[in-house]
């Protein structure tokens, strides 16, 4: 068995309630680019049941293939059962590479695949690229909590697998496209799914809008109390914005960790963004610079978030947003 | 119960700093911790243990100065400590590390539960946990923020995008818990020193454990790393708006009004 025998590019097709979950069509998007420059196939592998609907859309979004498995017991995940079928699909077909979306579930299912195929896994990358020379996927990861980046390389074991942040990829641009279906086995007795889901239970959590959110007023360690926030709270209204915050914010207990944007928080794409006390850390960066528009107000005027942003205010936040917020208002009311 | 921790000792801070001439993370004088999550762990360990009764061994893959990660735990509350040191570990992805952990726990003989944090600081990547697992072939639980036993069984609250799971499997098992689940203890002065005074941690190399050195280490991994790097930014064209309060405001709404965001 040699390397070259492993061809392909494999995306996992995350399903949730009958729908792609989003992060599937940009692993696609980036997955088509891999598989261009490698000149092979990009599949989609997609377990369900009931998802036949789905496969139309998965070779819309770029796949070549949909490699599907339906059945009952496939319904919602479960580790052992996921990790059986794709690692016996993976060991049949020999894909070059695996890409999986870095959520809940594929944090859960990503490891338990490649110990069982005994091959190498990158977490959250950033960035996916082809090594012109040796065919290789470099894996762009960040590393200690997100202030540095590492490129890391799986050079003898296949696949190369890696999980990948949501909201970072693209998907491609839909369009019919032709594509085929493989049907791949499922034949799974109750006793192999050692974990049964008793109940799933939803909860509402505010700032869970941020990914979606047009415009985020987000504030970082220079709007020094929870009360200030509350300030920021109020421009955010103004513009109907969602608030974020950063790290070290969250950490002072300032704002709730589900407004915590960066590395190890969300990763945001809105039409605006205005930065207020953030000095601009790599790790919170890395969660907001594809931002459209950025606006940063810092006291510092060294602050690095200065030099992703497109307007730079150099002044204490707490003279600017008041007198922003005022002015908002009058605007408005059309004063 | 007889239930396993795994730790590891990381950096306690958030401001590592590259060496400009090697490029590598500079590690004097920065504390070292046990990693946030795995504290949650061996808490979660010791509360279970409070409640059913039982042993908690704490083991940690490590260099030398992780035994003062695993004193850390014999101080809480922990029975016994492992550290897993040898220079042929040095350099290991998850798949060594799970390779290591694992071959270690199978020498502990039998147990009903492995706990473990989720993440840890510096590595990030939440793979280990899960890899032990399947090594061991023990049914996971990940991102538990709630855990209670009851016999054989073990239920878990376990979180996703949308809220979460109740989750529910027999021992053995393996899960791998959030900071959310508890609030760590903090050792005494007296059970800091009887820890010293009673308990001891042991320490495995690869004899102890049986396994060839090009099974673990770097040669047992998978994954090479590259360079680390810190990522420049820079978008090229900022533009600083001045002027007094009111003029930047004035300024600023001006250019948000031109691209009809207000």
């Amino acid at each position: 068995m040699s390397l070259d025998d492993y061809q392909g590019v494999w995306v996992f097709a995350e399903q949730n309630e009958g729908r792609l979950r989003r992060v599937s069509l940009e692993l696609l998007g980036k997955g088509r680019e891999l598989a261009n420059r490698l000149s092979v196939d990009l599949a989609a592998i997609l377990p369900g049941e009931n998802v036949a609907d789905l496969y139309t859309e998965l070779i819309d979004y770029g796949a070549d293939k949909v490699l599907w498995a339906d059945s009952p017991k496939l319904r919602y995940y479960s580790t052992d059962i996921y990790t059986r079928v794709i690692a016996s699909a993976a060991t049949e077909h020999k894909p070059e590479i695996l890409l999986v979306g870095a959520t809940y579930v594929g944090r859960d299912l990503a490891p338990r695949i490649a110990r069982r195929l005994n091959t190498g896994l990158s977490a959250d990358c950033t960035d996916l690229d082809i090594d012109e020379k040796t065919r290789l996927l470099l894996q762009t990861c960040p590393a200690f909590g997100g202030d540095f980046m590492i490129t890391i390389i799986n050079p003898k074991h296949r696949p190369q697998m890696a999980t990948v942040r949501p909201g970072v990829m693209q998907p491609q641009q839909k369009s019919a496209r032709k594509g085929e279906i493989i049907s791949i086995p499922a034949d799974i007795e109750n006793k192999d799914m050692r974990v049964s889901t008793l109940n799933v239970v939803k909860e509402t959590r505010s700032g869970i809008g941020l990914e979606q959110a047009d415009i985020i007023v987000a504030g970082g360690m220079g709007v020094r109390s929870a009360e200030d926030f509350i300030m920021l709270g109020k421009l955010a209204e103004l513009l109907g914005a969602e608030v974020g915050a950063t790290r070290d914010a969250v950490e002072a207990g300032w704002a709730s960790s589900d407004r915590m944007i960066g590395q190890t928080g969300k990763t945001v794409r809105p039409r605006l963004y205005i930065a207020c006390g953030i000095s601009g850390a790599t790790q919170h960066i890395v969660g907001m610079q594809d931002s459209e528009l950025i606006v940063a107000i810092s006291k510092d005027p060294k602050a690095p978030i200065f030099q992703i942003a497109d307007y730079a205010i150099v002044a204490d936040l707490h003279q600017v947003i008041p007198v922003l917020t005022q002015q908002l208002l009058r605007h408005k009311s059309g004063v | 119960m007889n239930i396993i921790v795994c730790l590891k000792q990381v950096p306690g801070t958030n401001d590592m700093r590259l060496d400009p001439e090697t490029g590598s993370l500079i590690r004097e004088g920065v504390p070292s911790i046990i990693n946030p999550e795995d504290r949650n762990a061996l808490e979660e360990a010791l509360l279970l243990k409070e409640e059913h009764g039982g042993n908690v061994v704490a083991v940690s893959m490590g260099p030398p100065q992780a035994e003062e990660a695993l004193r850390d735990a014999l101080a809480m509350g922990a029975d016994e400590a492992i550290l897993l040191c040898d220079k042929a570990f040095a350099g290991s992805d998850t798949l060594a590390t799970s390779f290591t952990l694992g071959t270690a726990i199978k020498k502990l003989g039998e147990f009903d539960l492995i706990l473990c944090g989720t993440k840890t600081l510096d590595g990030n990547t939440g793979q280990v946990g899960p890899q032990l697992a399947e090594f061991l072939d023990l049914p996971q639980i990940t991102y538990a923020r709630r855990v209670e036993v009851q016999g054989e069984i073990l239920r878990a609250e376990r979180a996703f995008e949308e809220g979460y799971e109740l989750m529910e499997t027999r021992l053995p098992a393996l899960v791998t818990v959030t900071k959310e689940i508890n609030e760590p203890r903090i050792p005494s002065i007296e059970q800091i020193m009887q820890s010293y005074r009673e308990k001891e941690v042991r320490i495995w190399g690869t004899p102890d454990l049986g396994v060839d050195e090009h099974s673990v280490g770097l040669d047992g991994s998978a994954t090479k790393m590259g360079k680390i790097y810190k990522p420049e930014f820079g978008k090229g064209k900022v533009e600083f708006i001045e002027g007094s309060t009111e003029d930047m405001v004035q300024g600023l709404l001006a250019k948000l009004e031109e691209r009809h965001l207000i």
